[in-house]
């Protein structure tokens, strides 16, 4: 393999049911910082039946080409399709580096494209940069088990992949009419040559769960032990109007669904509030919240590292000051409702 | 039906401890389990077989211990239990992982054909979840990701359908056999296992490979050798300047936190304001 050969940022544009999904567009924010130093294009790939049209949108987002292949085919995602469409985009144009969303079927992609191109691929990146001496991809993620980062190189295989989840990277703010090159490409596969077939799409309208809009969080770790705590939790959570959230250890535990999880394998989330209640403070968990406006911990062990992202933390057990923070809560806001009607009344 | 499962030893990622000085693991802090997404594809395996007849087999690749995993699957209900197990296969990342597996699965189709392969949604050790799809377009078959439930297998036509879960909802997809599933825990519960499956896991002795127990082998593709990604460096995340810390006995903590969460006061809509 000539490395050499290789150039170009590319990222996967995942569009559902012919609207592009917002991780295409946040990818290509971090991929134009990486195309910059590179001094390279970067360029977007959009697969889909209809679709050509949102290419534009692409480049008010900072693309500057978009590799489109526009086929019935490709109407719904299926990976035997999908596969052969990337794989032969890269064996054609070579590019160096290949950014995926995290998401069902953007993890689904980047996993078979990898062997079927025969590369290697880091999985729930949380950070990129590019080592421009060695002209090497650094895709780091939170490693195995506990509070370090881990850089994951790709040196001998091109192009170099990576997953990144939803709401990790940030869009560029839209520039209306900025223009690229959408270049067309075609497919040929054959419907009857095909072994899978997508019967049915259901998706409803809201979710469940929506950690990744809610505005204030209220969340569980393992240190509320068992459904008792749980149930603790959720009525500071109610009283606060506030959505549910996890560490990874208490969905394992069977307490909640994984919808409520926050973190690397979770949801990022970038609430106003964030009350973190018995979680430790693991990076993988870190990771999807340390941006959140304003961080609240609390938990029994003063060197728990959910501190140092903290911005306000208190050193309690959790059964004896989640109850009173939720009496005193009430509280506060009952008194501010008789004031403001009492402050009405006197107008 | 013969259906192959994919399972591998993780370390409890629950229990494992960091020492924080080195930032290394402290590998005997964590016992080594069988996956648990593993668990549910074999438990699916075993249903699978009860409806269709047929066979359960499970392979995994890993050190000697790994064997305690294949045993907890014949526990589930598994029949067959293969190890591939030799230094040449350490050090692999998951292309590398696939193309270990793909050899083993090419010598087993041969030896008793396979109609299915089931892997778990991903390992709790790594969560990449890219070594089944890599497994299914080595064999030439399709994989189907995320999988929830089975709706259909219909051997005559040589078709299934499954339901794949996806953003905010689900899919429903078929596919013609054999393919490749990795299945979601909502797949099933992992039934407590019958006391002759225990007896028999006891006893039981998983078939041990070594690569020159496989054919067609490229020694280039396997282990580290056959690895693309590489750990460069690790380091400790940056550490902010850390919380304002609370002190007081709780009753000042909980007013305390209280009055901070109302400097966010825009949040909070007053119940019964529409009335003014
Ligand atoms: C590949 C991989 C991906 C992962 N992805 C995620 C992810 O997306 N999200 C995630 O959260 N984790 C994830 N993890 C797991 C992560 O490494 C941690 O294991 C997990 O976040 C720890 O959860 P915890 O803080 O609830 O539990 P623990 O680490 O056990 O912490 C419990 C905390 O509660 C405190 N406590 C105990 N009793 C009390 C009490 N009475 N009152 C107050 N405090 C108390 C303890 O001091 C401790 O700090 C992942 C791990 C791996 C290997
Ligand atoms: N060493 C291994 N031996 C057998 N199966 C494995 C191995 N590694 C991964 N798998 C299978 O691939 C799935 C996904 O693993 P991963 O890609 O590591 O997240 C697991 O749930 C297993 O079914």
């Amino acid at each position: 393999m000539n490395l050499e050969e290789y150039r170009g940022v590319w990222v996967f544009i995942e569009q559902r049911e012919g609207k592009l999904v917002d991780v295409g567009l946040e990818l290509l924010g971090a991929g134009r910082a990486l195309a910059d130093k590179l001094e390279v294009d970067l360029c977007g790939v959009l697969l889909g039946s209809n679709v050509k049209d949102l290419a534009k949108d692409t480049f008010e987002y900072g693309a500057d080409k978009v590799y489109v292949i526009d086929d019935p085919i490709l109407e719904q995602y299926r990976t035997e399709t999908y596969m052969k469409a990337v794989g032969d985009l890269v064996r054609k144009y070579k590019p160096e580096i290949f950014l995926y969303g995290a998401t069902a079927n953007g993890k689904d992609l980047a996993s078979a494209v990898a062997t079927e191109v025969m590369t290697g691929l880091t999985a729930d990146t949380t950070l990129l940069d590019v080592n421009l001496e060695k002209r090497l991809f650094e895709a780091s993620r939170p490693a195995f088990g506990g509070n370090i980062m881990a850089t994951i190189l790709c040196k001998k295989h091109r192009p170099q992949m990576a997953t990144v989840r939803p709401k990790v990277m940030k869009k560029l703010d839209p520039q209306p009419g900025r223009v690229g090159e959408v270049i067309e490409e075609s497919i040929s596969l054959k419907e009857e040559n095909l072994k899978t077939k997508v019967i049915e799409i259901v998706r409803s309208a809201k979710a469940a769960v929506n950690l990744e809009e809610a505005e204030i969080i209220v969340s569980a770790g393992k240190g509320i032990k068992d459904e008792k705590g749980f149930k603790m939790v959720e009525q500071l959570a109610d009283v606060l109007n506030a959505t549910v959230g996890a560490s990874r250890d208490v969905v394992e535990m069977g307490l909640c669904g994984h919808d409520h999880q926050v973190g690397q394998t979770g949801a990022t989330v970038t609430p106003k509030l964030y009350i973190a209640i018995g979680i430790s403070g693991a990076v993988q968990h870190v990771v999807g919240m340390q941006n959140s406006e304003m961080i609240i911990a609390i938990n029994n062990d003063p060197d728990a590292t959910i501190f140092n992202v903290a911005h306000f933390g208190v050193v309690a057990d959790a059964f004896e000051i989640v109850p009173l923070l939720t009496e005193e809560f009430k509280k506060a806001l009952k008194n501010e409702v008789e004031a403001e009607e009492g402050g009405v009344a006197h107008v | 039906m013969n259906i192959l499962v994919c399972i591998k030893q993780v370390p409890d990622t629950k229990i494992i401890k960091i020492n924080p000085k080195t930032n290394t693991l402290d590998r005997s802090s964590a016992p080594a389990i069988l996956n648990p997404y593993d668990a549910h594809g074999v438990q699916e395996a075993v249903r699978l077989r009860k409806i269709h007849g047929g066979k359960v087999t499970v392979l995994c690749m890993g050190p000697p211990m790994a064997r305690e995993a294949i045993k907890k699957c014949v526990e589930i209900g598994a029949d067959e239990g293969y190890l591939i197990s030799d230094r040449r296969f350490a050090g692999a990342d998951t292309l590398a992982t696939s193309y270990a597996l793909y050899k083993a699965i090419q010598k087993l189709m041969k030896q008793d054909g396979i109609d299915l392969v089931l892997c778990g949604k991903h390992a709790i050790d790594g969560d990449t979840g890219q070594t089944g799809p890599g497994i299914a377009r080595r064999i030439g078959i399709p994989p189907l990701t995320n999988v929830i439930k089975v709706e259909e297998v219909d051997l005559d036509s040589q078709q299934m359908k499954v339901r794949r879960k996806i953003e905010k909802g689900y899919e429903i997809i078929q596919s013609k056999l054999p393919c490749l599933l990795t299945v979601e825990k909502e797949i099933n519960t992992v039934a407590y296992s019958p006391l002759p499956n225990m007896l028999r896991a006891a006893r039981y002795e998983p078939i041990v490979w070594t690569v020159d127990d496989l054919e067609d082998v490229d020694i280039k593709q396997l282990g580290l050798k056959g690895s693309p990604t590489i750990v460069g460096k690790m380091w400790p995340p940056a550490k902010s300047e850390g919380a304002k810390m609370i002190d007081g006995d709780v009753k000042k903590q909980a007013s305390e936190l209280v009055k901070h969460m109302l400097e966010k006061r825009e949040l909070f809509e007053v119940k019964g304001g529409e009335q003014a």
